[in-house]
């Protein structure tokens, strides 16, 4: 309590200037969540790595995974339709006749597996195991030769691994870059 | 009364501004006051009437429809409805707009406010829901419902824009769709809700902290990174919206609210906000919403919507009806904060007038502007140029274009235009 007044203090001093920005003292009703609880709810991966959970997965296992679970969407070896491309497109960025997918486009690995855990398939999401996400997650990388087609990956790889498009976002905040 | 109408046609004459018929935006005011003159002189000419009945209309001589619990729209309304590509009541990923050509006003009904969903409108119950607030906090927070409604609360209108709206102006042709099917993935409502500050202090942010990354309850476990400095600043987590509980396709129980900021970062059904250091590269802030440039390189977190305008009245599907006095009306905005102006032409841009911006004028919401116009008749080319009050304003559309490699569509703020052919019709053009 005595910390939140003191930050309270702070904005006052700081920030109260603009009355916008000057936020109201709550009643402090939020209930405390235990270490456990944050595990359970906390899906977050980040770009180097954290929060990947325990587990891995092989090329091999992943094309059993996408046969069963995503072909019928993304077609035969992630080239698309009825839904979105997953693969292919290398090199058309700056061609006039881009093709954005995520091998040619998403600048992390981890995205790949992030989006997959927490949404897909869309029929019946986060029911996949870790092992399965990263299974499938490799298979897809493997299709353009992103990892070798006998890579297995995991928490400590998958981070690691180097998408075509790594360095090809330019961040536009706070600002625009000079 | 002919005198009048003289001297009417005389006023509207000389208020003229620019070329082609616009007239001065305070004329409106006047001719108002001209138009209360002649009613005031014709009440008091009206003779008494004895014959009631056999005038009157049918809905005056029969007892009316009873109380309601909950009212809905004329059926003569019933077109009045949100503007689907595919059909609706299929569930998944799509949009539906806003039919923004339909409505006046700034408010948009909550029944006809845009969805963007990315695998449906989850059914939850709000009495299981809770907010989640961790990560680079001192002490990690569940907020019940129940909870946040004893929080000290805030009424402001914004509006909410998808990134993606207006895409359609990539389109090397124009398209001949409708105002609402251009631009209506964006909606303004008045949201009432809990401070996003007042929750982080209560969590204790620690000092490493940068980025907030949100999530969704829904199916898709929809994902953004936010900055802390806009979580800490007008961020809202909102419960009310037009007065009543937030619409399940808005987000019921509750949704992230970034004035200003692309729709997508609004995280609706928001469950989580995990406090961290870097932004994730969620699939929504790299496979969508980033802008690929002829370079082959992106721009990312491209996140403030732009200042914007367009003219809804007259517009695509509607025709006019023959020369005469007009109301040109739209609706102007800017994620960076209030309209100060809104240019319109009616000479295809040669000459440009101030249209009238109506009261109150907000930040990050719409305003509606409106100007006379007498149409003699001829082709004419129509076109709105919004400026916020930091100066920010609309390009071209060749030139915002140009800014990117072919096919994007994402942030498209470009100038508008409609052509009145000589028939009354209103086609699409890029002026």
């Amino acid at each position: 309590m005595s910390t939140l007044k003191f930050a309270c203090l702070i904005s006052i001093g700081a920030i109260c200037l603009l009355p916008s920005v000057c936020s109201a003292q709550g009643p402090n009703l939020g209930r405390p969540l235990t270490p456990e609880e944050i595990r359970k709810i906390d899906i977050t991966v980040s770009t180097d790595g954290r929060g990947l959970p325990a587990g891995s997965g092989s090329v091999s296992a992943g094309a059993a995974v996408y046969a069963k679970s995503c072909q019928s969407c993304h077609g035969a070896q992630g080239a698309g339709k009825p839904q979105d491309q997953l693969t292919g497109g290398l090199g058309t960025l700056a061609s006039g006749k881009p093709v954005k997918t995520p091998a040619s486009y998403w600048p992390a690995a981890t995205t790949l597996f992030d989006y997959i855990r927490r949404a897909m398939p869309i029929t019946s999401p986060q029911s996949l195991t870790n092992d399965e996400v990263y299974a499938v997650t490799a298979y897809i990388l493997s299709i353009d030769g992103i990892v070798p087609s006998d890579a297995v990956l995991d928490a400590k790889s998958l981070p690691r691994v180097k998408m075509p498009n790594k360095d090809g976002f330019i961040s536009w905040w706070p600002k625009p870059p000079r | 009364m002919g005198n009048l109408e003289k001297k009417e046609t005389i006023t509207l004459r000389e208020e003229t501004v620019t070329g082609n018929g616009l007239i001065d935006r305070r004329a409106i005011l006047r001719s108002a006051l001209l138009s209360a003159g002649i009613a005031a002189a014709g009440v008091g000419a009206a003779q008494a009437d004895d014959g009631v009945g056999a005038d009157a209309p049918e809905w005056m001589k029969t007892p009316g429809r009873p109380f309601s619990a909950y009212g809905t729209p004329s059926k003569w309304q019933e077109k009045v409805q949100r503007i689907f590509t595919i059909a609706p009541g299929r569930a998944g990923t799509g949009v539906s707009r806003t039919p923004l050509q339909l409505l006046e006003g700034t408010i948009t009904p909550g029944g006809l406010h845009f969805e963007r969903h990315h695998n449906g409108v989850p059914d939850i119950d709000p009495g299981q829901h809770e907010l989640f607030i961790h990560g680079m906090v001192k002490r990690p927070l569940a907020f019940s419902l129940d909870s946040l409604m004893r929080y000290p609360m805030e009424t402001r209108i914004h509006f909410v824009e998808c990134a993606g709206n207006s895409g359609a102006f990539s389109s090397p042709q124009p398209l001949q769709i409708t105002a609402g099917e251009l631009n209506g993935l964006l909606s303004c409502s008045e949201w009432t809700g809990v401070r996003l500050a007042t929750l982080l202090a209560e969590a204790g942010v620690t000092k490493e902290a940068k980025w907030v990354i949100a999530e969704g309850a829904d199916a898709a476990a929809m994902s953004r990174s936010i900055p802390l400095e806009k979580c800490m600043d007008d961020a809202m987590i909102a419960l009310y919206q037009n007065g009543e509980a937030i619409r399940p396709e808005q987000g019921f129980p509750m949704r992230l609210l970034l004035p200003g900021f692309e729709g997508n970062m609004n995280v609706k059904w928001l469950r989580r906000l995990n406090v961290t250091d870097a932004p994730v590269d969620a699939r929504d802030e790299t496979s969508h919403y980033t802008e690929l440039m002829p370079s082959g390189k992106a721009r990312q977190f491209m996140f403030l919507q732009q200042a914007k305008s367009a003219i809804l009245k007259p517009s695509f599907g509607m025709s006019m009806k023959g020369p005469g006095l007009y109301e040109i009306s739209g609706l102007a905005w800017s994620g960076a904060g209030r309209i100060s102006k809104v240019e319109v032409s009616a000479d295809g841009g040669k000459t440009w007038a101030l249209a009238a911006l109506n009261q109150p004028i907000l930040p990050k919401a719409l305003t509606r502007f409106r100007l006379p116009w007498k149409w003699d008749g001829q082709p004419s080319t129509l076109i709105s140029r919004a400026t916020d009050e930091t100066g920010g304003t609309q390009p071209t559309r060749a030139s915002w274009i140009a800014q990117y490699a072919p096919g994007q569509g994402y942030h498209f703020n470009g100038i508008q235009s409609w052509s009145i052919e000589a028939d009354g019709t209103v086609k699409n053009v890029y002026a």
